[in-house]
């Protein structure tokens, strides 16, 4: 069976990677194939990578309070490029009534600190392109 | 348009699909390799292997920028290990090669050494193979370590630079057999720190003892500074010169043809014999039966030839 | 430091304890098997003299304000006057800010600490590229001079000690804080306050890095020089443990890896033909406060003593100020919980308890919700006021380290020195810890821990109330502080004033000495003060600076 590929990113400019390096290793441990990109990543850099490395799903972290303006960007990126079929997630610290807004704008599901990380490995498995 | 059609026209996308097709063996994926085979080998392939820790990423990322003043289209594959337990993995090369990951020119791919079933040296050529047909001019070839299986995935290499840095102590002792060989090209890395003028001693004396017409070079660099880097290109093609000058290039390549040749049928036959209930169910009972020492493995091979020959 | 017929009968009393517990616990057993401290790290049953065989009253122990400090800084310590109560803020506009500071002032506290927000820190300006999106959202947005002046307006800066969290480009903000006291009439040498400059724990954990390391350490000893000359009074470095904590460290890898910095930073200023004696009495701390209150109260008292012991021994301070770790605590933010936000004021009071008893200098208290969005005005006095209530109320601070001589603490105390001690010898053998981040060694370990931290939680062998235990259904929250987009908009405009008001020719030529000063080996710090008088933007500053000495390659071992 093939493993799922997720890239796993920092968008914007906020360094707490702790979030990012924790679910990186926890996709690890549950047989995944994980791209980490690290930090600063811009729009494009994340959509590129998602592209070239052909991956199932993106994952990125985001504590700065950046969300709503990057997260719709990647999604809309991801549309012009016909990725959209990729599954975009989303983590950090972000308020829940951002969350309907982000929803609306291509991220299919948000982690809100306290997840457990095996909520979010389940999603994953449930909702990449098969 | 069909993928491979996508390919020719330079879609990213079909480029990094073609290379999933070939990492997960998916069907069909033989067809398009050879729909694209004879648009290949234009490119020339450098290998970069060397232990943990010695700043392959950054000095392959410098490396690159070079080649990309002169415009020249890029591919790079780096392979990073797969857990043995999970079968996951942690591929973070691209981290070290952050400006090169928006240029058009170059197309960066991670791979996993997951157990593919014709080895990881088998999903590597290949996936060097739709890059060059992708149009890449370059394609850098990086694995991390300094075992067995990177001497397989070095021999899809035109050239192969070793990366070494100071301060491994006895790992250059222990390296040397068998994977030195391999090496076309020497560079120290990390060159401001102690010792550095010491290990290229050491390399350059084992060096010395080789009996091969290439004698490979020892640059210190420093891929963090970009310091010689710009010198160790050009030992690179020294060796590509030396390659096409001494009618080498042609048979190096045959050489490795033939392997990867054998590789195929190796998998092929394998394939025929897992991929058919009939035939795993006859590998099944004979394996049993060798486990309690009723058969012995070489007949057991031979029943199973013979059955493949039916 | 105690007798050995004493010690020998205690051993005979102790087996007996331990077989009779053991046979009471076949009935009825402890709550687990091993008990865990909040780092992990294993808990015995019972601690007695036995656990401090060897010690050394005097010389380990001691007295507050004498060699080692394991008791604190200071003789007199909290009785003599309360830490500094310091609230960091910092939001959207200079404006804005500006009014949460005076109100804080208001409110009783006694020190500003300045909340940048994240292209300030990374040296860019509002209208750049890579800011869109984060102007004015984790701090306020400082583009130049001109917004300083704003941010500062109405506070006399010879009256208050300002704390600025900034790092990369410390010099630069520095610089604005000196302009602008100059135009309010105050001299340099009267300033009082802190920048945070640590850059090493930025490439380990917190990620506002710019330049490489070598420049970045000269960027710091600059600063070291200027400030012994210019602005005697200011803390010109506050070395973090705070956000190695956060990252997911231990309590001992938390000193471990931030007293390595600190032997790092001691080391560059040597080089930089510095006198130990002139420049250590202004290197200042940052730890964390977590929730096992004994563990951390060790903590404190462990890294003070290492600290002392370090600088007399291994660098050769006379002065006792040199010797002397004095710190700045703030609560943990990765212990607040998104649930139940109420609970955090619980913790954030057990954790000022943690960091006063540990005989800290200065305190910040997290509001109760921080893991939400930024602190609203009332969640912000709240926090406040748990400081106030552990210094008038609690009683803790009637006297010096109370928590002394409890054979657990002390026990503890040494475990982590010695842990500490060991991940410091470790870093020595890497080549130092600007090494040692380089290759990855620090943030692989912090990773470790913190990974092996996540599994306990899921797993439930660590209970976080309200989270993974005692779980209830919740509205979400409501009033959350939001910045207003048209900050970012606001902002680009202003650097387009600016540009059309300023003296460009000014401009161009300071920053073209600047370039030259970058270059050679003169201290850049005056340098940076003209460009910044001349209203050159941080950015524009900051560029000049790339260009010379190029950007941070970040490491990752995982």
């Amino acid at each position: 069976m093939r493993p799922i590929r997720v890239l796993v990113a920092k968008p914007g400019l906020d360094g707490h990677d702790r979030g990012a390096k924790v679910i990186a290793r926890a996709l690890r441990d549950a047989g995944m194939e994980v791209i980490y990109t690290g930090l600063r990543q811009t729009v494009d850099q994340i959509v590129n990578a998602a592209i070239e490395e052909d991956v199932d799903c993106i994952a990125v972290s985001i504590l700065s309070g950046a969300h709503n303006t990057l997260l719709p960007k990647i999604a809309e990126r991801l549309k012009e490029e016909n990725a959209e079929d990729i599954l975009f997630v989303g983590g950090g610290v972000i308020p829940d009534d951002d969350i309907p807004f982000l929803k609306e704008n291509g991220i299919s599901a948000i982690f809100t600190p306290g997840t457990p990380t095996t909520v979010t490995i389940d999603y994953i498995k449930a909702n990449v392109r098969k | 348009m069909d993928l491979v059609e996508r390919l020719f026209a330079g879609d990213k996308r079909a480029c990094a699909r073609l290379i999933s097709h070939v990492e997960n063996n998916v069907n069909g994926v033989n067809e398009d390799l050879k729909k694209i085979y004879k648009e290949t080998g234009k490119a020339y392939v450098i290998g970069i292997t060397g232990p943990p820790g010695s700043g392959k990423s950054t000095l392959t990322d410098k490396l690159v920028k070079l080649l990309r003043k002169e415009g020249k289209k890029i591919g790079i594959i780096a392979v990073d290990p797969t857990s043995p337990f999970t079968g996951g993995a942690i591929l973070g090369d691209r981290v070290r090669m952050g400006d090169l990951n928006t240029d058009n020119g170059v197309f960066i791919r991670s791979m996993g050494a997951r157990g593919h079933l014709g080895g990881l040296s088998d999903a590597t050529s290949a996936a060097v193979t739709v890059l060059d047909a992708y149009g890449c001019e370059y394609i850098f070839l990086e694995t991390v370590g300094v075992g067995q299986s990177e001497v397989e995935v070095m021999k899809r290499a035109d050239t192969t630079l070793m990366v070494m840095v100071p301060g491994l102590g006895d790992d250059i002792q222990a390296i040397k057999a068998g994977v030195m060989e391999i090496g076309n090209v020497f560079a120290v890395n990390k060159s401001d720190r102690d010792g550095a003028k010491r290990t290229k001693r050491e390399i350059d004396m084992m060096l010395d003892f080789s009996k091969k017409d290439w004698r490979p070079s020892v640059t210190l660099v420093s891929a963090l500074k970009d310091e010689n880097v710009d010198i160790l290109l050009e030992k690179i093609f020294e060796h590509r010169n030396y390659l096409l000058e001494s009618n080498l290039y042609h048979l190096e390549r045959k050489a490795n043809v033939k392997n990867e040749i054998l590789a195929l049928v190796r998998k092929e036959i394998m394939e025929r014999v897992i991929n058919n209930d009939e035939k795993h169910q006859l590998l099944d009972e004979l394996s049993h039966k060798v486990a309690l020492r009723i058969e012995n493995p070489y007949t057991a091979s031979e029943i199973i030839i013979e059955e493949l020959k039916k | 430091m105690f007798r050995e017929d004493v010690l020998a009968s205690l051993k005979e009393s102790k087996k007996n304890f331990d077989e009779k517990t053991e046979k009471l616990l076949e009935k009825r057993p402890e709550r687990k098997a091993v008990f865990h401290s909040g780092s992990g790290k294993e808990v015995k049953r019972v601690y007695t003299p036995l656990d401090l065989d060897g010690i050394d009253y005097e010389k380990e122990i001691g007295l507050p304000g004498e060699y080692p400090y394991t008791r604190g800084a200071y003789g007199s310590m909290h009785r003599g006057r309360f830490w500094t109560m310091r609230m960091y803020a910092g939001f959207a506009t200079a404006e804005e800010s500006n009014k949460r500071y005076k109100y804080l002032v208001e409110q009783g506290s006694s020190g500003l600490s300045v909340a940048f927000d994240l292209p300030t820190q990374i040296g860019y300006d509002s209208d750049h590229e890579l800011a869109n999106g984060e102007v004015g959202k984790v701090g306020v947005a400082i583009d130049s001079l001109a917004d300083m002046e704003v941010l500062f307006d109405g506070i006399p800066l010879d009256k208050v000690s300002t704390s600025m969290t900034i790092n990369a480009p410390a010099g630069v903000l520095l610089a604005m804080y000196i302009a602008v006291a100059e135009k309010q009439g105050v001299s340099a040498d009267k300033l009082r306050g802190t920048i945070q400059n640590d850059i090493l724990k930025e490439y380990i954990a917190r990620g506002t890095y710019i330049y490489p390391t070598e420049p970045s350490m000269r960027l710091i000893t600059d600063i070291f020089e200027y400030c012994s000359q210019n602005v005697p009074k200011w803390n010109t470095i506050s070395i973090s443990g705070y956000h190695i904590r956060e990252a997911g460290s231990t309590a001992s890898q938390e000193v471990g890896f931030t007293l390595a910095d600190g032997i790092a930073y001691v080391e560059a200023a040597l080089k930089a033909g510095l006198d130990i004696d002139t420049f250590a009495p202004r290197l200042s701390f940052f730890f964390n406060a977590h929730n096992d209150l004994l563990e951390e109260v060790a903590k404190y008292r462990a890294a003070r003593r290492l600290w002392a012991t370090i600088m007399k021994e291994r660098f050769g301070a006379k002065k006792a100020n040199s010797m002397i770790m004095k710190f700045h605590t703030q609560t943990g933010g990765s212990t607040l919980t998104a649930q139940q936000p109420e609970n955090n004021i619980v913790r954030v009071a057990i954790q000022t308890l943690a960091a006063v008893m540990g005989g800290t200098q200065s305190l910040h208290t997290n509001s109760k919700d921080e893991a939400l969005a930024l602190p609203s005005e009332t969640s912000v006095r709240t926090a406040l006021r748990t400081q106030q209530i552990v210094a008038h109320e609690s009683g803790v601070t009637n006297t010096a380290d109370p928590l002394a001589g409890s054979y657990y603490i002390e026990a503890k105390t040494n475990e982590i020195e010695k842990e500490a001690m060991e991940y410091i010898k470790k870093i020595d053998e890497l080549g130092g810890a600007p090494s040692a981040i380089d290759n990855g060694y620090i943030q692989q370990e912090i990773m470790d821990a913190a990974y092996s931290y996540q599994k306990d939680v899921e797993n439930g062998d660590i209970v976080i109330v309200g989270m993974n235990k005692f779980k209830v259904e919740e509205e979400p929250p409501t009033g959350l502080l939001r910045v207003d987009p048209a900050v970012e908009v606001k902002q680009r405009k202003q650097i387009e004033n600016l540009k059309d008001r300023r003296n460009s020719e000014d401009v161009e030529n300071t920053l073209s000495k600047l370039e030259e000063a970058c270059k050679s080996d003169e201290n850049v710090m005056p340098y940076i003060l003209d460009a910044v008088k001349a209203y050159a933007t941080l950015g524009e500053i900051s560029d000049v600076m790339r260009e010379v000495f190029g950007e941070y390659q970040q490491s990752v071992k995982l």
